[in-house]
């Protein structure tokens, strides 16, 4: 058709499609080489996502032609089936994972390409899996059930997923949002090594340091346009954020924090119930009004723990949790909402929302029972839609209105919801876990700004994160996570990235010369 | 050229309503088929049923009398399948809600029937509905399947109802029959009209409904309940009491299923037996379905399986088929109710185009 190259895999021509009023995807191209890693970039809702499901046939486009790589050279993929996009070379791995938790990884695997019953083509299917993982160094124990590995080896099995159905073109929609670091830089080897074997890689993320890092070229969306395409070597950050966005982002600023009275305190807290990666080891802090915590540490070490704490999941085995000095006894999150106290979960679409219920519906969810929105047992519908309407504003939350089903959000428009519910109402103490997770550029900033000014407006905030630039860019103190206790690290000036490294590995406060 | 499927991304509210209708007139249109081979004209047939189901004010009366139960039973098991609460149990429950009916109502309580016909029903729908609390009850505290046990409790109340109009409650004055003695007069329910077997309980289960459909879109109630029924992590995460929500769906749910149990022998029989119930319990969880566990879905998908069943019987007795084909209508209905939620998730698209 067009000039496209002997060696591409893929082309997407034209590409349009409406949800109702709303144009998700409008007009958009783009083509991909054998061996290439191409970065898909753009604003939360921008259409990033929308625009690889229609690629895998989850979605039927209105307009325009998908053509993969095939026996005569580009071939027309038809549209809205993921069947035909599977046989084509398409695999994808989603936002959400799409895993069958009570079958082994091998299991998973197989799952769809022939029937669990052939026992006979077993070993065979082994082999050809062990040998893919073998080249390409994503190793998981095959034989676990999904439900017992970690998120990054269910990612890895989602990967093995494609590549056992023969993949040539391999979609990831922000794989990196869910992975510590060292699990991201794990991602990274294999991903290069399979661009070198010649797949095709769409790489959809919100981290411009990795998209620069791995990429070999770089197609921003905004509001469902392409906006530009850029070479990855010698793009910059400021300029794709400034491609993105459509304007400059602001740095965001904030002045030393004024600490006042501790309105949260662990004292010697003890966690034994709930999974390991909950559990708490005589953990004793304090969360001070005006003062911003961050609590850095490898996934796992206990953070969960203080979170479904905070959050009135959980009380402690031992030990004494002090809300504005007095102890809490219940595990009543209703009781903690109503006390000023904001919780953002760290899973949003798995705890954060109900996917079937209206924008409206979620953002009161919290507080139906209060006077803000309902009388006597009766919902208060006009209160519920006016706040819905608010938020919407004031966050930028993108969607077709208070009445829109939770479900239809982008990965970052959920979480804005979320900060909407949360903010809004002043809080008092606040618990921001994983608080910009999978949010764009200027989203991350909005956030880091609303956080700021909670503090300055004097609440305590607690900040989880995995990515330490979060941390520093907030925490005006920092606790480390290692193997369920806390280690105080002391004020955040004077502390660098590689003494928070050396406390998240287990080496002792004092062995570091820090005062506690 | 091809047929092909796609996902749909929405399903409108237009869509729900044409799959229930469209899974009825498919259902009889299969069912032509035995009704052919019986020897019969299908369309004679259909017309005898329509005829016998509304024909007349006796066969509209027989009609609205046999949905009765079904609309209460329909409600008990929509209520709780929005919630994911399974209960299968809605026999065992109308059953022990005629129990307490004729418990408190043959004599116990000596009351104008302005206050004795209250509290039968009030009665009745407490004992049903703990019938479905203490089942709730077991799965949270030890995780036993509701399904299990209310499946299995259906059989062992049936049992001892049985054991009871056998031996203490036994009516002396039946003659031997196996049955219980019988209300007050005071207790039981009013006929709508002179002559008809219709009885008030037809208006219980339609306010029920009302009442329902308010609750789910006008209450806080309804707002918790559709949040723990779509998404119990986030419900919890946002402090609502999710067990406690659950007990208090499982008491509608039962307490529904023991009105239906009320209505029968307060408003039909006057005693109690164990072949009160030709499986209205069951059948509720077949009208919950065919209405999408919609309330007022539920009112017409009960009237609907009642106009079956009763002109089915009309049909046979004019025509010689057997009446069995009320149980095929029901059955392929809700197998087509089954297929047809398949087009609510999908479309059938039409290729002109050639393969490129
Ligand atoms: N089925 C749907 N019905 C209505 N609107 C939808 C539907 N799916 C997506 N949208 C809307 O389309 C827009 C694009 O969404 P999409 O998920 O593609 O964004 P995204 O670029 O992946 O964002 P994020 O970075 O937050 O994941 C959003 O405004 C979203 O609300
Ligand atoms: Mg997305």
């Amino acid at each position: 058709m067009t000039d496209i190259p002997a060696s591409a895999l893929l082309s997407l021509e034209n590409i349009t499609k409406r949800f109702g009023p709303l144009v998700a995807n409008d007009g958009i191209s783009l083509s991909l080489q054998r061996g290439e890693i191409l970065a898909l970039l753009g604003e939360n809702g921008a259409g990033k996502t929308t625009l690889m499901n229609i690629l895998f046939g989850h979605y039927v486009q209105d307009e325009g032609v998908v053509r993969v790589a095939g026996k005569n050279g580009l071939e027309t993929l038809p549209s809205g089936s993921p069947g035909a996009a599977l046989a084509a070379g398409v695999g994808m791995v989603h936002q959400h994972f799409t895993l069958a938790e009570n079958l082994s990884g091998l299991a998973n695997i197989r799952l769809g390409t022939e029937a669990l019953l052939s026992l006979g083509r077993a070993s065979a299917a082994r082999r050809k899996i062990e040998q893919i993982i073998a080249e390409s160094g994503l190793t998981v124990d095959l034989d676990r059930r999904v439900a017992d590995l970690t998120v990054g080896e269910k990612q890895r099995v989602e990967i093995l997923k494609a590549l056992y159905r023969d993949a040539k073109v391999l979609i990831l929609d922000e794989p990196t949002a869910v992975l510590t670091p060292q699990e991201a830089d794990g991602l990274f080897v294999v991903l290069r090594r399979l661009a070198a074997n010649g797949l095709g890689v769409i790489f959809i993320s919100h981290k411009l340091g990795e998209v620069l890092a791995i990429s070999n070229r770089i197609l921003v969306l905004r509001a469902g346009r392409k906006a530009g395409e850029l070479v990855s070597a010698t793009a910059d950050r400021r300029a794709i954020a400034d491609l993105m966005v459509g304007k400059a982002v602001a740095e965001v600023t904030r002045a030393p924090a004024k600490p006042g009275a501790a309105l949260m305190a662990f004292d010697k807290v003890s966690l034994r119930q709930g999974a390991s990666r909950q559990s708490l080891r005589k953990v004793s802090f304090e969360l001070r009004a005006g003062e911003i915590v961050g609590l850095a540490g490898v996934s796992g070490n206990g953070q969960a723990g203080i979170a479904a704490l905070i959050s009135g999941l959980a009380v402690p085995s031992e030990g004494e949790l002090l809300l504005y000095g007095k102890p809490i006894h219940r595990a009543d999150p209703r009781a903690l909402v109503a006390a000023g106290v904001a919780r953002m979960p760290e899973d949003r679409q798995h705890d954060g929302v109900v996917g079937t219920m209206s924008v409206a519906d979620n953002i009161a969810i919290e507080e139906v029972r209060s006077p803000a929105f309902s009388r006597s047992g009766w919902l208060d519908r006009k209160a519920m839609r006016a706040r819905a309407q608010s938020a919407i504003a004031a966050y930028d939350v993108r969607c077709l209105g208070p009445d829109a089903e939770a479900r239809l959000l982008s990965g970052g428009n959920v979480q804005k919801l979320i900060l909407a519910r949360v903010l809004e109402r002043e809080p008092r103490v606040i618990l921001a876990n994983q608080p910009t997770r999978g949010l764009d550029v200027g989203a991350q900033a909005e956030v880091h700004r609303r956080i700021i000014a909670a503090r300055d407006r004097g609440a305590a905030v607690m900040v989880i994160s995995e990515d330490l630039d979060e941390l520093f860019a907030l925490s005006d103190r920092f606790l480390v996570a290692h193997e369920g206790e806390i280690t105080d690290a002391g004020p955040a000036e004077g502390l660098d990235r590689s003494t928070i490294g050396l406390l998240m590995a287990g080496h002792s406060a004092a062995a570091e010369g820090l005062a506690s | 050229m091809s047929f092909r499927l796609e996902m749909r991304e929405n399903a409108s509210v237009g869509l729900r309503l044409g799959v229930s209708l469209g899974a009825g007139i498919v259902a009889l249109l299969l069912v032509a088929i035995p009704v052919l081979f019986a020897g019969g004209s299908p369309l004679t047939a259909y017309g005898l049923m329509v005829q016998g189901a509304f024909g007349s004010m006796f066969a509209l009366s027989e009609t609205l009398n046999r949905a009765t139960p079904l609309i209460l039973t329909g409600l008990a098991a929509a209520v709780a399948f929005r919630a994911k609460l399974w209960n299968i149990g809605a026999e065992g429950q109308l059953y022990i809600g005629a129990l307490a009916a004729v418990l408190v109502g043959s004599g116990l309580l000596q009351m104008p029937p302005a206050l004795l016909i209250p509290t039968v029903m009030i009665a009745g729908f407490l004992a049903g509905g703990m019938m479905m609390v203490i089942p709730t009850l077991i799965k949270q505290r030890f995780g036993a399947d509701e399904v299990v046990i209310t499946l299995l409790l259906n059989f062992i109340v049936i049992l001892f109802v049985q054991m009871l109009v056998e031996g203490p409650l036994k009516d002396p004055l039946a003659m031997g029959w196996p049955q219980s003695v019988p209300l007050l007069a005071e207790a039981k329910l009013p006929k709508l009209l002179p002559r008809l077997r219709m009885h008030w309980g037809l208006i219980t289960g339609v306010v029920a409904a009302i009442v329902l459909w308010v609750m789910v879109r006008k209450t806080v109630l309804g707002f918790e309940i559709r949040a723990v029924g779509e998404n119990k992590a986030a419900a919890r995460f946002a402090g609502i009491p999710v067990d406690k929500t659950m007990l208090k769906v499982a008491l509608i749910s039962g307490g529904l299923a023991g009105l239906a149990g009320v209505g029968e022998v307060a408003g039909v029989k006057g005693y109690l037996s164990a072949d009160l119930s030709p499986g209205f319990g069951y059948s509720g969880i077949v009208v919950a379905m065919l209405a999408g566990l919609s309330p007022i879905g539920t009112v017409i998908a009960a009237i609907f399986i009642a106009a079956v069943f009763v002109g089915a019987d009309s049909m046979s007795r004019a025509t010689g088929i057997s009446n069995y084909v009320a149980d095929l209508v029901v059955a392929l209905s809700l197998l087509c109710v089954l297929v047809g939620s398949f087009f609510l998730r999908f479309r059938l698209r039409y290729d002109r185009k050639l393969e490129a």
